[in-house]
């Protein structure tokens, strides 16, 4: 019997709650998937029937390829598999195509791929060492930690029920921290580098990279007061990470050069002609400074300040996806955004700098990154706040300070991911994990830190 | 209690298993004239609503009992007035007479689903919970750990109508083991009246009733309270049955749609013992009916009758829990009529002694789901049946460890296996017999699984597969009721106190 236990490996608290999260995510199956569902599978069609050449012009569906070459590649990679399950979902004209078996190879794809991120979620536990509370293991850090992460209600919807990859990538990214925390800094920037030609948007927290990396790994050591010590400077270690992140960028983007086709690339990468705002609007300062423009244009109308004729016609408000102009304040440009968001983040990439407090304050410094570049960056999307609240899960199993943040930010972060779940089927779902999770998180925190 | 946090958090996982799981398709979807048991219970909102109640169980033009006609006791008819109310609040089409008949949309299936849920949430589980919160003798994790298994027990959530009189049972079962007699015995009056399949819990809980009766004197406390509790179940049965004792006939005719002796011993595929005999000796074309009634009546009756009188003379909760078990067991293998789902009224008892053997009920609870895979099939729940299963499975083996709780102790059978050791010294293999038999019960029940899902029968044998189950699971079941017989007749209360001792 003791043998089908280790068989089974199920005796592990860890196991248990990866296997029953993922027992979950096999439930959620039939619950509705939006438009990035058939997103995928046109990718799936352009990698498996076009050449390579062809991946980043095609345009016969609206939703064309707009991740980096990586993801190109592992779209590929599946596609080899899908044929197996369903031919016809290849076929780039098959527009909307959502036959069962389609729909089983979709979704089990994303729950397969999870399995990177429990490996992650494993290798975060070995790293933090929270207080050592009692012997019980409901109360134990890691516990608390491996819950707050592989059941996190954000991934879990937007993964498994609106239909995303982010599963993997937080996984890359979380791998990543990781491999920082336990000093093997050149891995930690190679899964870095991988991570950011699978999807782009990790740019976000790029800087805390750049900085840390630069900071604590290249300069090898510091002066007893905790300053820069410039005579510690490694070019070896400079010119290993350069060489790392070269080496990727080049397998990743080198056969897109060969093709000259690196403009196009990365105008489907960066499409800025998309608008200050996404459809729906994530819950940025923009979102406020839209609202305060409309307030201020109405109100200027009432009171005959504005002429009627000067007013654009369409509106931030009509859910399109388009270039607008604001009607009073100044109209917003990238460039002021990322203004914006460089100004935010400097506080924290100067502490990383000058007062560089180890990996846990390259994690905080990740998390204000992501948090500056939700609150002020170009055509940010809602989900984006799991970039922030995933790394901060870390943090919060820390110190009390951080556990308190980190309530709030997930509450609000993950209420604000209502919208994307709009059927009246999944409206008891998403309030029952929202609140399975919030309850969790809030009583389990408010017990470790008592 | 402390901890409450992880039991909330354990019932809002139990809430949402259950409605992911009603996402998927129901009973007879899409496949008219009949469809199946979800059209049954809109059909019975749209009579209820429609007709007066002395038609309710009689056939007429309006109503035509081949059709899905009513044949639970009242109180089942009422719940379906209640919710056809609130469906004429929200869609007067889904009760209209007669044209809404194989009614089917996507609003209506919502509707039907949220009012099981909220039947789940108001009845069954609070009755779940407070029970394994008074649960005795072990910790505030094991309690919650319990309710955990007990709430993804599949058999429950994969079949898919409300509950209601498993959580009126069950509120009996909580009541009478507080000793709050009065009010455990109406839940569990209500518990008949809801569903006359709970006749089956009957017996252990009249048994146990009068053991308490008899052990409190019958000159003094006891009578007094076999008064009241005679006064209870007279007034709950009169009060939902007072439409229908205005005339003899109407009685009469409720309780022949309740009791259909015509039907025969059994229908279609079902795993107790006239099933599998069938399959040997075709007794139930070579029989006449009466003598198949008075077989089924007499073998139900002895196979139950020793721990019935056990329980009589010496009543105690943990044997009245074993003996609701082993009753309902009883029934299922040798009644009249019995329905593949009628499983689940053993599973209920058998869930509420998890704590106590957890080896063997995960096992059983594991084969009664297995019992009803022809049926779960056909309502094409083949992956939410695997995947609750194997939840369940991992559930109980992670809060209890069942497989390192396999010794003879543990399993109850010390004072067996002494009394055997008495006439064979070298009956010491037991629990090495029983955890092999486990091995390959569980090696048995994938096996078909697979068989049944990826392979075509023969053009001979259309059934195989299904007969095949039902023989496997009436194996499994016939011994388990030998087993938890062992247990009830070997439970003495010298073993209890020997157990205090050491």
């Amino acid at each position: 019997m003791a043998a089908l236990t280790i068989a089974t490996g199920t005796g592990n608290w860890f196991s248990a709650l990866a296997l029953g999260v993922t027992l979950l995510k096999c439930l959620l199956i039939p619950t509705y998937h939006s438009t990035d569902f058939e997103v995928h599978r046109n990718w799936l069609a352009i990698t498996h029937s076009l050449p390579i050449s062809q991946w980043y012009y095609e345009a016969t569906s609206e939703w064309t390829l707009d991740y980096p070459p990586f993801f190109a590649w592992f779209e590929y990679i599946l596609s080899h598999v899908a044929k197996y399950f369903d031919q016809e979902m290849l076929n780039v004209h098959n527009l909307n195509y959502s036959s069962s078996r389609t729909l089983l190879f979709q979704r089990f794809s994303v729950i397969f791929m999870d399995v990177l991120f429990v490996y992650a979620v494993r290798e975060c536990c070995k790293c933090i060492d929270g207080k050592k509370v009692g012997k019980e293991l409901t109360e134990k850090p890691k516990f608390i930690l491996s819950v707050l992460l592989l059941w996190n209600f954000g991934l879990l919807i937007v993964d498994h029920i609106h239909f995303q990859y982010n599963g993997f990538l937080f996984g890359l990214m979380l791998l990543s921290i990781a491999r920082l925390f336990q000093k093997r800094h050149m891995e930690g920037a190679f899964l870095f580098a991988v991570l950011l030609h699978f999807k782009h948007i990790y740019l976000y927290v790029a800087p805390a990279y750049g900085v840390y990396l630069l900071r604590s790994y290249c300069f090898t050591a510091n002066k007893p007061d905790g300053s820069i010590r410039w005579k510690s400077f490694s070019f070896v270690r400079v010119i290993s990470l350069g060489l790392v992140v070269f080496l990727v960028s080049a397998l990743s983007l080198g056969p897109f050069l060969a093709l000259n086709q690196l403009p196009q690339v990365f105008s489907r990468l960066f499409p800025f002609k998309r608008g200050l705002c996404h459809a729906y609007w994530a819950p940025n300062f923009w979102a406020l400074y839209n609202a305060l423009d409309k307030v201020l244009s109405v109100i200027g109308l009432k009171l005959k300040f504005l002429d009627p004729n000067n007013i654009p016609k369409a509106s931030m408000t009509s859910g399109l996806v388009q270039q607008f102009q604001h009607t009073v304040l100044p109209s917003v440009t990238p460039l002021a955004t990322l203004i914006c968001t460089l100004i935010a983040i400097l506080p924290s990439i100067f502490c990383l700098w000058f007062k560089p407090q180890g990996p846990r304050g390259f994690l905080r410094c990740l998390t204000l990154c992501a948090l500056s570049s939700f609150m002020f960056g170009w055509h940010v999307h809602e989900k984006a706040i799991l970039l922030a609240i995933l790394p901060m899960s870390l943090l919060s199993v820390g110190k009390a300070g951080d556990a308190s943040i980190f309530l709030i930010l997930t509450t609000t972060g993950h209420y604000s991911l209502f919208p994307l779940l709009f059927t009246a089927p999944e409206l008891p779902i998403k309030i029952l994990l929202m609140l399975l999770f919030t309850i969790y998180s809030i009583s389990s925190l408010k017990t470790l830190f008592r | 209690m402390e901890k409450w946090y992880l039991m909330t958090v354990v019932v809002l996982i139990g809430l949402t298993v259950r409605w992911t799981v009603s996402l998927n398709s129901y009973s007879g979807a899409g496949k008219p004239p009949m469809f199946g048991d979800y059209e049954a219970q809109r059909h019975w909102q749209e009579i209820t609503f429609n007709l007066p109640v002395k038609q309710w169980y009689f056939n007429s033009s309006d109503n035509n009992l081949q059709y899905w006609g009513l044949d639970y006791p009242p109180l089942t008819a009422y719940h379906s007035l209640l919710c056809a109310y609130v469906a004429k609040f929200i869609n007067p089409d889904w009760i209209a007479l007669h044209t809404s008949r194989g009614y089917e949309s996507q609003a209506h299936k919502l509707f039907m689903r949220t009012t099981v849920l909220i039947a789940d949430l108001l009845i069954y589980i609070p009755a779940v919970v407070l029970y394994c919160c008074c649960l005795k003798e072990i910790s505030t994790k094991k309690k919650i750990a319990n309710a955990l298994c007990i709430l993804l027990y599949p058999g429950l959530i994969l079949i898919d109508y409300g509950h209601f009189h498993l959580g009126f049972a069950l509120w009996g079962v909580l009541g009478i083991s507080c000793d709050c007699d009065l009010l455990g015995s109406l839940a569990f009056c209500l518990a008949i009246n809801y569903k006359q399949m709970e006749l089956y819990h009957a017996l252990p809980f009249f048994c146990f009733l009068l053991g308490k009766c008899f052990k409190k004197g019958l000159k003094g406390k006891g009578f007094v309270l076999l008064v009241k509790l005679a006064c209870i179940v007279v007034a709950s049965f009169v009060l939902c049955w007072l439409p229908f004792f205005t005339e003899r006939e109407q009685t009469l005719q409720v309780l022949r749609r309740l009791f259909p002796v015509d039907r025969g011993l059994f229908e279609d595929k079902v795993a107790n013992i006239w099933c599998s005999f069938n399959v040997f000796l075709k007794i139930k074309d070579i029989l006449p009916r009466h003598i198949q009634l008075i077989m089924s009546f007499c073998s139900t009756f002895l196979s139950l009758l020793p721990a019935c009188i056990k329980l009589i003379l010496q009543p105690s909760s943990k044997g009245f829990k074993f003996t609701l078990v082993s009753c309902a067991l009883s029934f299922f293998l040798f009644s009249f009529q019995v329905h593949e789902k009628s499983i689940l009224l053993v599973s209920l008892p058998v869930c509420l002694v998890l704590s106590e053997i957890p080896f063997m009920s995960t096992w059983f609870l594991l084969v009664s789901t297995f019992s009803m895979l022809p049926l779960l099939l056909k309502d094409e729940l083949l992956m939410p049946s695997v995947v609750t299963t194997m939840a369940f499975f991992i559930a109980c083996v992670t809060s209890f460890s069942i497989f390192e709780k396999t010794s003879e102790e543990e399993l109850q059978l010390k004072s067996f296996s002494i009394s055997v050791r008495k006439y064979l010294p070298c009956f010491t293999f037991l629990s090495r017999i029983i955890q092999y038999l486990f091995l390959i019960s569980v090696i048995t029940m994938v096996l078909l699984t697979l068989m049944t899902v990826t392979l075509d029968p023969p053009q001979k044998l259309p059934d195989l597969f299904s007969v095949l189950v039902c023989f496997v699971s009436c194996l499994n079941f016939l011994f388990f009721l030998v087993y938890f017989n062992i247990i009830i007749m070997w439970d003495s209360k010298s073993g209890r106190n020997q157990k205090k001792i050491s």
